[in-house]
């Protein structure tokens, strides 16, 4: 039998990636949405289908293997009718992934990161999904599930053996749910405190009925008396933002909304687009008004992809109501509409560079800065790039007034902020609270009495101690994109930090190599001190790397991705303390000569002389 | 009073290529001038093959590819005050450390050592054996550069360092004034 890897695609394959390729107008920049469907019709890239879409859009090959290689939902050995994605965040793990992941194998007959031989289930492990507060969670294909336990496991497996789709696991009447009844169906809200701005009973039509009797200045002057500041986690003022694209010299302006929410513990966007995508929208939409735009585009993480139907059902839903598309709200000459772009599972997207670059059709890869998006971004036009949480502040903003929302918070942070709370405490899930709460109290409101240790940020945040749970959240103190990740005096805090370093090893796009080697060198650093193998000079080792590729790295990621060591080590010195001792006749313990001479004992069936103490007998 | 005795270096090749003890010798008609501070004990400039004594200094060329590397590389940190890495391979492996891209295989070391004796396109190996005379020392998994596995005090970068670096280097330490390379030193572009 030939291969799989070298095998020719069938002429209906052919015909069918000739109609993806159409869809799209064979549009190079929308090389993202043709793989991607070539991936859910094919269930792989494969070579010849590389060729073909590289005909097709008037590429290279290899500029479309470049894109189909980068992103973690393509691939390009063929997968199963049905994927089966299990998350593998540190909540997860802790939560008995292990265990389920265990009962995956057990009930497929096959291992992580492998497909059943009849070509129907294949397993893998992904980052993050955004469930921390209903781990452990796998998606399946498009599906979402939660709380996964190891009898569950054998249970999805039986029911998709015994030909049930994966959409049959959430509901037997799948199909006549509305969109919304879908994704509640699949994953829970935990919406534990709803505050004034986003989560409150508000209105979704106001903010842009008030910004439609202004002028672009004057909605934009709103927002920088708000205060408001982008909620991604960076807190550019979004004001500043976009007068910057508004000033800028073009013909055409772009909006593009931020929902890759990829950094682990955080899942605030994914209540957002399923409680308020029409505020959200609406947010876009003001935002258009205010710079000139005619093009949106609102790039949804592909994890998120069970969201999908409900976002086009909002889009074409406020279409049919003229509040998006031509001449919105009968204004001669406001036109402005949303093309929805899904990710294919790639963290650093969330970077707003890497995120243009996959809208363009690209490799997810940070773009040089400056220039900056809002002068020249999308396709080199002035483009606003800001946060799900952002866009539907701004809408509020427009409703309740740039007062109203400067009184909340604190100096340098107004409004309110969704924190997504999860780990070990007894209510994990959204707290919408006003800039200038303490750690303490949230933690108490989460049932987190407990905590010995809280990641605020997520993986590139910081990692605080108790002496430290009355800093306040917001630009002033402890910043923050919204993850409150909490672990007890159970978690082995290197555990912790050695995940969240792998996670970025796994991350890194490549391009800059302070970032893609320097944290593999991290990762093994702190797995010589998990095995107890440091030296004390190996402290110093860490903190001079991670000062290394904070200051040459290229983006965010790698500008931030040794915060989870640089805080511990200042937060938690016992821990690494503990673990180092000096070598003896200054041989390093950590070098172990038996496992490095074990592959060529084997090749030449011989011992060691010189290692073997039983080699003379 | 006793007599200030000289100091006592020795030298040692692991997986380089000599080029850095052929280095040593650039140091040229100053090298007269350094014989008059120092002794050389086990090296191969003077073919001494054990310690007769406990260095100050120990030399170092290359990293370490297999078990007779690790072996020398340890009785040099035990018998020697100061330990320097000199040269590119004995800091970071080098050229031999080009096997260690060899990844994404169940077998590397397997897969390294039939390309060289076997497969490889340019070989002429009647035998299409791979070498294995039990006096052969056993392959490490990869090539390890000489931090990992004891610890080394300087690093003498280059490839190989010039005389002059080597000689200032040495000429510093001996007289307790050495504080690091001028940034000319050590530019190679």
């Amino acid at each position: 039998m030939e291969p799989a890897t070298t095998r020719h695609l069938r002429p209906d394959e052919i015909a069918q990636i000739g109609a993806i390729c159409d869809a799209v107008g064979n549009d190079p920049h929308r090389m993202l949405d043709i793989l991607l469907s070539v991936q859910d019709e094919c269930r792989w890239i494969a070579p010849d289908a590389m060729q073909l879409i590289a005909d097709r859009t008037g590429l290279s090959r290899i500029a479309v293997e470049g894109v189909a290689s980068f992103y973690a939902f393509l691939s390009q050995t063929p997968k199963g009718r049905v994927t089966i994605r299990l998350c593998d965040d540190i909540i997860d793990r802790f939560a008995g992934m292990p265990q389920v992941v265990a009962a995956f194998e057990t009930a497929l007959g096959i291992k992580v990161g492998e497909t059943t031989p009849d070509g129907a289930i294949s397993l893998d492990y992904t980052a993050c999904i955004g469930m921390c507060d209903q781990a452990p969670a796998a998606m399946v294909n498009d599906v979402v599930l939660t709380k996964l336990t190891p009898d569950r496991g054998a249970e999805i497996v039986a029911a998709l053996q015994a030909g049930q789709r994966p959409e049959d696991l959430i509901s037997d009447h799948f199909a006549n749910l509305t969109p919304h009844d879908r994704a509640t169906r699949q994953v829970e809200n935990n919406i534990r405190h709803a505050g004034a701005v986003l989560l409150g009973p508000g209105s979704d039509r106001a903010g842009l009925e008030n910004a439609l009797t202004m002028t672009p200045d004057q909605i934009i002057g709103q927002i920088e008396a708000s205060g408001l500041r982008g909620c991604g986690g960076a807190g550019f003022p979004t004001g500043r933002k976009w007068r910057i694209a508004a000033n800028a010299e073009a013909d055409r302006r772009i909006i593009i909304c931020n929902a890759d929410e990829g950094e682990p513990g955080t899942f605030k966007d994914r209540v957002l687009l399923t409680e308020r995508p029409h505020l959200l929208i609406e947010g876009m939409t003001i935002a258009a008004r205010a710079v000139g735009a005619r093009e949106g585009i609102l790039y949804l993480r592909g994890e998120y992809v069970y969201l999908r139907a409900l976002i086009e059902e909002t889009l074409e839903d406020r279409r049919n109501r003229g509040l998006l598309g031509q001449g919105i709200q009968g204004q001669d000459g406001f036109d402005f509409d949303i093309r929805l772009q899904m990710g294919a599972g790639a963290y650093i997207c969330g970077e707003e560079g890497a995120l243009i670059s996959s809208c363009e059709g690209l490799p997810g890869e940070p773009k040089t800065r400056p220039p900056f998006p809002a002068v020249q971004g999308y396709l080199g036009l002035p483009t606003v790039v800001n946060n799900v949480e952002t866009f539907c502040n701004a809408a509020r903003v427009l409703d309740q007034g740039a007062q109203w929302f400067f009184d909340m918070g604190t100096e340098q942070s107004h409004g309110t902020k969704l924190f997504s709370v999860s780990g070990d405490c007894l209510n994990p899930g959204i707290y919408e609270l006003p800039y200038g709460l303490s750690v303490r109290d949230l933690l108490v409101m989460a049932g987190a009495e407990d905590a010995a240790a809280v990641a605020v940020g997520g993986a590139s945040g910081t990692m605080i101690a108790r002496d430290q749970f009355d800093r306040r959240f917001g630009f002033d103190d402890l910043s923050t994109g919204g993850a409150v990740v909490v672990f007890n005096g159970q978690r082995n805090i290197l555990e912790i930090v050695e995940y969240y370093m792998s996670f970025f090893v796994h991350e890194s796009c490549g391009y800059c190599t302070p970032c893609r080697v320097g944290n593999v060198f991290l990762q093994k650093a702190i797995g010589k001190f998990r095995q107890g193998l440091a030296n004390p000079e190996d402290i110093d080792y860490l903190k001079d790397l991670s000062g290394t590729i904070i200051e040459t790295s290229r983006c965010g990621l790698g500008t931030t991705s040794p915060n989870p060591i640089l805080s511990t080590l200042e937060n938690f010195p016992l821990v690494y303390a503990a673990m180092v001792k000096p070598s003896q006749d200054r041989i390093r313990a950590s070098f172990d000569i038996q496992s490095a001479i074990d592959s060529a004992r084997h090749l030449a069936k011989r011992r060691s002389t010189i290692f073997d103490e039983d080699f003379s007998k | 009073m006793t007599e200030q005795r000289k100091a006592r270096i020795a030298t040692a090749s692991l997986a380089g290529c000599f080029g850095c003890h052929m280095a040593i010798l650039d140091i040229d008609e100053r090298l007269i001038e350094l014989m008059k501070l120092v002794d050389v004990d086990r090296s191969p400039l003077t073919d001494i093959k054990r310690f007769t004594r406990r260095c100050d200094i120990g030399i170092i060329e290359g990293g370490c590819c297999n078990e007779e590397n690790v072996h020398v590389l340890r009785d040099f940190r035990r018998n020697c005050d100061v330990l320097i890495a000199l040269g590119q391979c004995a800091i970071m492996g080098g050229l031999p450390a080009m096997r260690n891209a060899i990844m994404h295989s169940d077998a590397p070391l397997r897969e390294c050592l039939d390309e060289a004796y076997i497969t490889g396109r340019y070989i002429r190996n009647t035998t299409h054996n791979i070498p294995n005379d039990p006096a052969l020392p056993l392959l490490l998994d990869e090539v390890y550069p000489c931090s990992e596995v004891v610890e080394i005090d300087y690093n003498i970068p280059g490839c190989a360092p010039s005389g002059d670096v080597i000689y200032e280097t040495l000429a510093g330490l001996l007289s307790g004034k050495f504080r690091g390379f001028e940034r000319d030193k050590i530019r190679f572009d």
